[in-house]
């Protein structure tokens, strides 16, 4: 793990932090921040791991949209439809733009979740000969595998342990040291040439930690595997371009990178679109139907049958937009401080150890714990007593949590809006968090 | 620390979870979802899990059918969770064994409303007095995702009585 983020930079790459100024300025872009808990506590955020909170250009996005242009798209000739079609597919360009994507090769879904499915059951419906001769790159059989890796959000874990179950195809997964680093080493002899897919996370929902990529994406090449990149908690975090990562296909979610609820996205590389047979199907993703048979759509409306998320898309593309006018780098450059400032402040608290890496060295400002002594539901409470809002339980990855020898977690994580003073007031709540449970420490930092 | 945070850790509630009750299967607890039955006595054990948060509850019955009523004489469990899911069950043990099951149904259904009344209280002393230690909960009922920590042993100790057969419906 000796590479550093440089690789996955792209245009700009000073890394300019936010100035204080700019911070401010970002923070009076998110109204809720400005509203206090109860007993007029303000409002410390530290889960926007699990979903970020919403600029006002996000909401005004989607307000207007109905206000102003709503109409069914890709349908009807009038003015209106025109203008919603028009908002609708700039949107999709905005966001495949963020990723380093052409507008093709992205596909709106309703969550990631659902992005990961459309890729299993694709190929699931490639399995039993549909899409014919250019699909057959997608089938799977017994024998196959597919390789996952055991920090995975289940989101990234369930749906192939449901294809292989389908299909006879074998599952088999990369470790993880530990401190939550994935083993690198293993790729050789887990990745063979019977591997079909290869999906891994971008960025732990749990540890932080960033993949090395391309050392993934080169096994997969060597082994003629398809590579599915879990990118929900790196693309609203860091500076990411998809087609230079040389990944065939990546999920993300609207509502982590400060888009609404109800939207996400697939992107596939164009010529696997092409080749990749439809799974949800219906009105709005056809070419020509006739009481026989159909033929499709192209990508990526082949993969976006019925009425769409509209409205939302249409707010992620503003999200997306904004996202771009900050600067992914100076984004990733202020939370990489806020990662600093976080993992000081869990180590100078005795009692608390860090689940994941310690150093800030690849990883994101997503940073879980464990309290000696008292259950993370119980640390996520007094924390919101605090007014400090942290996530607790498994975060959805109970494999990597039992691998780190824990049943559940607290987890710190910031987002582009997270300042200084939130961190300290998170230090401030934890250092009380043993005390409060009667937990003494003594004076060299060591738990009593 | 707030109020509402001592109204929620109450005292009593720190030391269940610190000294829990009743806590440990013994070595011939039935396994989960099994249950036997001999003249005079049928037994079960319920395995419950918290799925947002990962807590896990197993609880085991041992019931005496010899009387006219059926008397729960036995409760032992074995968990992992937070201090609310585990002072909540080492108080369910206080309260319920050597009850006969009428008396454990409507302890049970108390605790539930006592659970859904967001730090209202039940409003009937009669009831909560039979509550005792458990009323301490009330706190926790304030907090909507608290209360399936305070449930969960009460959900095991329900499954397993309809397991054991000492029970056929879920009426708690």
């Amino acid at each position: 793990m000796t590479s550093t983020l440089e690789p996955l930079l792209h245009g700009d790459t000073d890394g300019t932090s936010l100035s204080d100024a700019e911070l401010a300025a970002v923070r009076a872009d998110f109204p809720l921040l400005e509203r206090t808990l109860r007993d007029d506590r303000p409002l410390v955020y530290l889960d926007s791991g699990a979903t970020s909170q919403k600029p006002e250009v996000v909401l005004d996005a989607e307000q207007d949209f109905y206000v102003r242009r709503n109409a069914a798209v890709h349908r009807g000739a009038h003015q209106l439809a025109e203008e919603a079609t028009a908002a609708f597919e700039d949107a999709r360009a905005r966001v495949a733009g963020l990723v380093g994507a052409s507008p093709g090769e992205l596909v709106w879904t309703s969550n990631a979740t659902a992005a990961v499915n459309l890729v299993a059951y694709a190929m699931s419906n490639a399995s039993l000969g549909r899409g014919g001769e250019p699909a057959r790159r997608f089938a799977l059989r017994p024998g196959d595998e597919i390789v996952v890796t055991e920090a995975e959000h289940h989101a990234n874990l369930v749906p192939w342990q449901e294809l292989a179950a389908r299909t006879g195809a074998t599952l088999r997964w990369i470790g993880v040291h530990d401190d939550g680093r994935l083993r690198v080493e293993d790729l050789a002899t887990v990745v063979t040439d019977r591997t079909r897919v290869l999906a891994f996370t971008h960025a732990s929902n749990v540890t932080g930690a960033v993949t090395p990529v391309e050392a993934f994406v080169a096994r997969a090449r060597e082994v003629g595997a398809l590579t599915v990149l879990d990118a929900c908690q790196s693309v609203p975090h860091l500076p990411v371009d998809l087609p230079a990562l040389g990944v065939d296909f990546a999920v993300f979610s609207g509502h982590k990178m400060y888009g609404p609820t109800g939207v996400g996205a697939l992107y596939g590389r164009r010529e696997l679109l092409e080749a990749m047979p439809p799974v949800t199907t219906g009105g709005s993703m056809v070419e020509v139907v006739t009481m026989e048979a159909t033929t499709y759509a192209p990508p990526p409306q082949r993969f976006e049958a019925g009425t769409q998320m509209v409205s939302q898309a249409v707010a992620l593309g503003a999200a997306a937009q904004y996202l771009g006018e900050l600067g992914m780098p100076a984004v990733a450059a202020h939370e990489r401080h806020l990662a600093g400032l976080l993992l000081d402040a869990v180590a100078s608290v005795p009692g608390v150890r860090v689940l994941g890496p310690t150093q800030n060295v690849d990883r994101l400002a997503t940073v879980s714990f464990v309290v000696d002594g008292v259950h993370a539901h119980d640390v996520g409470q007094v924390l919101d007593d605090a007014g400090v809002a942290v996530r607790v339980g498994h975060h959805c990855a109970q494999p990597l949590h039992r691998r780190l020898g824990v049943a559940a977690s607290a987890r710190a994580s910031a987002g582009v809006y997270t300042t200084d003073g939130d961190v300290a007031a998170f230090r401030e709540a934890l250092a009380g968090v043993r005390a409060f449970f009667g937990l003494t420490d003594t004076t060299d930092g060591r738990p009593a | 620390m707030s109020t509402a945070m001592e109204q929620l850790y109450q005292q009593v509630i720190l030391d269940h979870a610190k000294y829990p009750h009743g806590r440990g299967l013994p070595a011939d607890a039935t396994a989960v979802g099994v249950a036997t039955a001999d003249h005079g006595s049928c037994a079960a054990t319920s395995h419950q899990v918290n799925p947002t948060c990962g807590d896990e509850i197993t609880l085991h019955v041992d019931v005496d059918t010899t009387g006219a009523a059926p008397v729960l004489r036995g409760v032992a469990w074995d968990g992992q969770g937070c201090s609310i899911s585990q002072a909540s069950t080492s108080v369910l043990h206080d309260l319920v064994v050597g009850q006969d099951l009428a008396t454990v149904d409507r302890l049970a259904a108390s605790f539930r409303e006592l659970m859904q009344s967001q730090g209202a209280g039940l409003g009937d002393d009669v009831a909560e007095d039979a509550l005792g230690d458990a009323t301490a909960f009330t706190g926790v009922s304030r907090y909507a995702a608290r209360v399936k920590c305070a449930l969960l042993g009460w959900v095991a100790l329900n499954d397993a009585l309809i397991l054991s057969g000492a029970r056929t419906t879920e009426d708690a």
